[in-house]
Formats: structure tokens, sequence, C-alpha cells
């Protein structure tokens, strides 16, 4: 079991947000998160590597207990990617600086090795070319696909998506699900939030259903679309599928 | 220098004081001067005449880039070319309130082009001339947008006021010397005390200013960044 | 009008002017040192240095909110009464610094806070510790975000080095008085001053917009999307 998440709670003033969230994650496992917008999906996302700190509960990664407070998080984050529904790419630093930065400030790799390590990883999502443009002079898809990038160019164990399409024009939507597919056939560990039903049909091993703070139901793909157990679960994906249609 | 010292200089408050309201009179006199003729330099380069827009512009040039010193100073010493004779007071009001009118010009040539093109189009459609639509439409809008910047310059010319201190106006700068001078360890603790008395005088203003924003302020009227 | 100018003064103003543009250059370069610190203090030091905090935000209050000559006269006239001298440039210099720094704190923290909360999101994510975030992704673009209002700030500074001449240093206003005092030609004296001051200005204005093109990156800054 590569990650393992038991009872998250997380509270914003008068609101829980998260209320007692457990799952987990094999190697080389792709799970998809659905469920209404504001359900606390992000939150559970931002707890995992800790952006935002639950109130109760625990998560492991391998053996290590990340909620542990003697751990050392920089380490931990590391070893976990994020991809940002708004991309958060850095401002001032190329595409090929982007990716790169991780390698040499956190991982210590010298400007050789990691250049050669981020022009790969930009090779990978199909973006060589753009390794000297800023992230303004890049369509959204293009910016997300070099998040990615700089996600994957720190070998992660795992990589968490945060709703990694919401933020894009229709059209540039397919190119980021694509370069997402290949990497869960490739054998990355992944668990993502998304409303594009078309993929967590296809590409997910497991999709779990959030909705109020508490995971309703979860199950293979199959089993969820076509046989639901709980009717919120039933009601939610009519309503999604009647919105974004089917398979992409 | 003991406690005594620092308990005996709270007998000269009131000259202190004294001298403070003098740089508060200076502070109306010279915001009144520049906040007429900023408005008015405002409006004239915004919607006057190519001529006149770059009449401002060097306006606000030259008194932007002289140091309010050296304005105190020229103020004091030009009339006497001409045969006039100005006390210290209105040099300090006519030399300062002219710099903060290119300032308040600025600001309030900023606010007036932050306000949407879409205000004046509809003012337009529906009838009103021009200058009905500057009158009732933009000015309105451009001095709840003025207010943030008319605080900083609040505050940057309160302390502007210290300066005509150096073209011999009694004001509070003058007074701290005075019992400096008479009452030696005094020295200190009298400044300290007008420090105190600028930082009261400044966030009091700052406050009320805000409070002033707050009262008049309209959800969705705000400067397009 | 009986107005009576004369090359012989150009010399001497030329010495101040040197003068003015070391004493400013001096005191932005400390105060630029100094505000950094502040800014960085006020920013992000709320809960794990809550002292230094206060102190950060105690200092800036009280240089921002109290006049630039109050500051000057204390430290030249009054520290004196407890034993610490200056020099007229020495305190001069240290009034200058002082003054600046706490502008320029304010000026570090607006840009600081200018940069979208996502970036040091993103750098956390990645691993980065907070300190290698503030390093390598927020003041990178604080610090070209910050070029307009610190453009500004040093051109206040080039004006308000004039006010050290009340304390006897002989920059470009302190040359002239010594000038005007021995030709009683007061008013020639100033304008020439003033002209000099325009001429800096204006040279320093066109310098400082060439830098900010120069450093700029698409997609930062007012124009881009923030």
């Amino acid at each position: 079991m590569l990650l393992r998440v038991e009872d998250l709670h997380k509270r914003y003033g008068k609101e829980e947000v998260l209320k007692g969230v457990s799952f987990s994650l094999d190697k080389g496992e792709t799970k998809v998160i659905i469920g209404p917008s504001g359900t606390g999906k992000s939150t559970l996302l931002r707890c995992i590597n800790r952006l935002t700190e639950p109130d109760r509960g625990h998560v492991w990664l391998e053996e290590v207990e990340i909620t542990s407070p003697k751990v050392n998080i920089n380490r931990i984050r590391a070893q976990i990617g994020f991809v940002f529904q708004d991309f958060n790419l850095f401002t001032h630093l190329t595409a090929l600086d982007n990716v790169r930065l991780g390698l040499m400030r956190v991982k210590g790799m010298r400007k050789k090795e990691a250049t050669e390590r981020a022009m790969a990883e930009l090779a990978r999502v199909g973006l060589a070319d753009k390794a000297h443009a800023y992230p303004a002079e890049l369509s959204g898809g293009q910016q997300q696909r070099v998040s990615i990038a700089r996600a994957l160019a720190m070998d992660p164990k795992l990589i968490l998506f945060d709703e990694p399409t919401s933020a894009l024009d229709p059209e540039l939507i397919g190119e980021v699900l694509a370069v997402m597919e290949d990497l869960a056939k490739s054998g990355m560990t992944m668990l993502v939030v998304t409303h594009e039903m078309g993929f967590a049909r296809t590409v997910a091993d497991e999709i779990i259903f959030m909705e109020k703070g508490v995971i309703v139901e979860q199950g293979p793909p199959e089993q969820l679309f076509q046989c639901p157990k709980h009717p919120r679960t039933a009601e939610f994906l009519r309503r999604i599928t009647d919105l974004y249609g089917g398979t992409r | 220098m003991t406690l005594e010292h620092w308990l005996r200089v709270w007998s000269y408050l009131p000259q202190l004081l004294q001298g403070l309201s003098v740089n508060l009179a200076l502070l109306g006199g010279l915001l009144g001067v520049g906040f007429v003729l900023g408005v008015v330099i405002a409006l004239l380069e915004v919607y006057g005449p190519t001529v006149l827009r770059v009449f401002a512009a060097s306006y606000a040039w030259v008194f932007r880039s002289i140091p309010e010193i050296l304005l105190l100073l020229l103020m004091w010493f030009g009339p006497a070319q001409f045969g006039l004779s100005i006390s210290p007071f209105t040099a300090a009001v006519l030399a300062l309130g002219l710099r903060s009118s290119a300032y308040q010009a600025e600001i309030f040539r900023g606010a007036l082009q932050a306000i949407p093109m879409g205000q004046t189009l509809a003012a337009r459609a529906l009838g009103l001339s021009r200058l009905q639509a500057i009158r009732y439409i933009l000015l309105p809008q451009a001095f709840r947008l003025s207010l943030a910047g008319w605080g900083n310059e609040f505050a940057v010319v309160l302390k502007d006021t210290t300066l005509a201190y150096a073209i011999g106006v009694v004001e509070v700068m003058r007074q701290a010397r005075y019992i400096g001078s008479r009452d030696f360890p005094l020295t200190l603790p009298a400044y300290v005390l007008v420090a105190i008395l600028f930082l009261v005088v400044t966030y009091a203003g700052l406050f009320v200013i805000g409070n002033m924003e707050k009262r008049l302020r309209i959800p969705g009227l705000e400067a397009r960044r | 009008m009986n107005l009576i100018f004369s090359w012989s003064w150009l010399p001497k103003l030329g010495q101040g002017l040197g003068l003015t543009l070391e004493l400013t250059g001096l005191s932005m370069a400390l105060g630029a040192v100094l505000g950094l610190i502040l800014a960085v203090l006020r920013v992000y030091g709320r809960g794990p240095l809550y002292p230094a905090y206060l102190l950060a935000s105690g200092y800036v209050h009280l240089f921002r909110g109290t006049p630039l000559l109050v500051q000057l006269m204390t430290i030249y006239f009054a520290l004196p009464t407890v034993g610490v001298r200056f020099s007229p440039l020495g305190a001069g210099i240290l009034a200058l610094t002082l003054n600046t720094a706490a502008y320029q704190a304010e000026y570090f923290r607006g840009a600081i806070q200018s940069v979208r909360a996502g970036q040091m999101q993103a750098a956390l994510a990645l691993g980065l510790s907070r300190l290698q975030a503030i390093r390598y992704v927020v003041l990178p673009q604080a610090l070209r975000l910050v070029i307009p209002p610190w453009s500004n700030e040093l051109i206040y500074m080039v004006k308000g080095s004039a006010v050290v001449y009340l304390i006897g240093v002989l920059e470009l206003m302190g040359q002239a008085k010594n000038i005007a005092a021995r030709t009683f030609r007061n008013f020639e004296v100033y304008i020439v001053v003033a002209l000099f001051y325009l001429a800096l200005i204006f040279l320093l204005t066109v310098i400082l917009r060439v830098v900010e093109r120069r450093t700029r990156i698409p997609g930062l800054g007012a124009a881009g999307r923030v």
C-alpha cells in the first residue's frame, strides 16, 4: 500500500469540510475522486501533502506517517507531485527553469543533469520546443502540461491532481487528459479530483464519490456507473453526464 | 538625563502645541490651495486641448522634481525681486501648496482615468452634455477613488510643514529648539515629544480619512488595477 | 527685477551635486538592505519570530509617521545630550538611511504580498523549504514588482537629501547656501540649484524607466494577469 488516509477531519470556521475520510491507494493505481463542488475534495488533496493541515486524522506514505510532527515535510513533499487547478507555474521562470528548480534546489542536482532531466520531461509532455517560453506566453493547456512535467521531474511516488482541467478552455482539455492517461498507463500512482467523467470511466481503477465531506461510495468505474449502490451517487452521475457529456 | 527631565518636559507641552497649531494651520492652507489647483489641473489634463495637457505635465514635472525645502527658499526670496514682501507663513503656504497641487492633480487624474469608459458612454447616451457627465457621473466617482491617494498626501504634507522652520516660521520644530536651548538636558525629551505629537496627528488624520472612505464606499466602485 | 548670475558658482555647485549623489546612493542602498529585512519580517514573521515582527512594525510606524527633519534633528542635536555624537555627514547619512528603510520596507512588503499565494504553494508542494521558497520564487518576483515604487522613493530621497544642509553638510543645497550668503544673490543661486535638480531627476527617471523595461518579464507585473 502506497498511500493510506485515515479519518481526516478539517474545519474552516464553523464549517466542517472533511468529516472523517479514509481510503487507500496501492502502487500503480489511479483513483478518481468525484462529487459536487465544495465537498472538500480539494481540501482532501491538500491535507495529504499538508499544504493544509488537517485537524484530525493520519496519512501514511508507504511506512512513513506524514502527519507526524517529527517528519521532515519538505522531503515528503518532494516525493508527492501536486498539479494545481490554476497551474501555479512560477511566473518569473521559463518552462525549463520551472521544471529545473525542484531538481536543483530540493534534490541538489547539478545544473547539467538537471537540464537534461528537465528537457526529457518537457519532451515527454510534448513541449520541448517551448522550454524557453515564460508561462504567460503559453496557452492554458501548455502551462498545465509544463506543471505536470515539473511534478514528474521529481520522480514522485504519487501524483495528486486537483481539478487539473477545470481552468482550461474546452479545446485544451484533451491534450492534458491525454498526458494524464499516458501517465496512468505507464504505472504512475495517481489520485485525481475531476469532473471529467470520460477520463474517470476509462482510466480509473476505482472511483470515489464524495459529498458533504464524507465518502459516500467507492468502487470500480463499471460498478459505479452501471449499478451504483447509493441513490445520491446515481443522481450525481446523472446530473454530471448531462452537463459534461460521457466519453470524450 | 534623568526621569526628572522627562517629566519636566511636559510643562512645555502648551508651547509645543502652539507650535503644532502653526503646522496644522499651514497644513490646512496648503491642502486647500493644492486641492483647488489640483482638481483644475487634473481636469485640464484629461479634458483639455493638447497645449494645456503639455503645460500640466510640465507643471507636474517641475513641482515634483524640486525639493520642498528649495521651493520654500525660492518662494521666500522670490517676491523680493518683484518688490513684494510676504510673511514666512504665506511663503510656506504658497510654496507647499503649489507642490501639493502637482501631486493632487496626479491623484485626481489617476482617479478620473480609472473610471471605465462605459460610464461616460452611458451618460452621453442618456443625453447628458459633456459638462453634465463630468459633474454628475465622473466627479463623484473620481472623488471616492481619490480618497486613498489623498490620505497618503495628507500624511506626507503634514511632515513637510516642519520644513517651514528653514524660512523662519515659528512652528513646532523651532519651539523644540527653543526649549532645548533654554534647558539643555530637555533637548531629547522635547524632540521625542514632537515625534509623539506627529504620530498622534498622523494616525488621527488617517483614521478620519479611512472612516470617510468606508462610509462613502460603494460596492463595485473600486479602482480597476 | 534685477537678476545676476555667475558661471563661477558652477564648480562648487558641481561638488555639492557629487555629495548629494553619494548621500542618496548610500542611504538608498543601506536602506534597501534594512528595508528588505523589515519587510520579510513583517510578512512572514508573525508566527515564528513574533518579537522581531513587532519590532519591525514599530520601527516602520515610527519612521514613517514622523518627519525626516525631526529624525535628523534628534540624531544631530538631541542624541549628543546623552553622549551619542555624530558628525554632520554621519548624522545625515544615518537619518536618511533610517528614514528610507521604513518606506522601502512598506514597498517591499506590498510587492511580496502581490505575488500570488499559489506561487508559494507550488513551491512548498515541490518540497522547497519556506526560506527557499521565499528566496527562489517570491523574492525574484517581488523585486521586479517593487521597481516602480522604489524608483519613486529614489526620487524622494534625492529631494530629501537636501534637508541635511540645515546641519551644515555641504551637498548641493549646502554649497548653494554658502554662495548665497557670500553674494547675497539668494534668488538667483537657488534658481540655478533648482535647474540642477530638474535635470538630475529627469535623467534618473529616464534611466529607471529603461531598467524597468529591461527587467520586465511577460506576465509579471501590473500589466500581466495577477
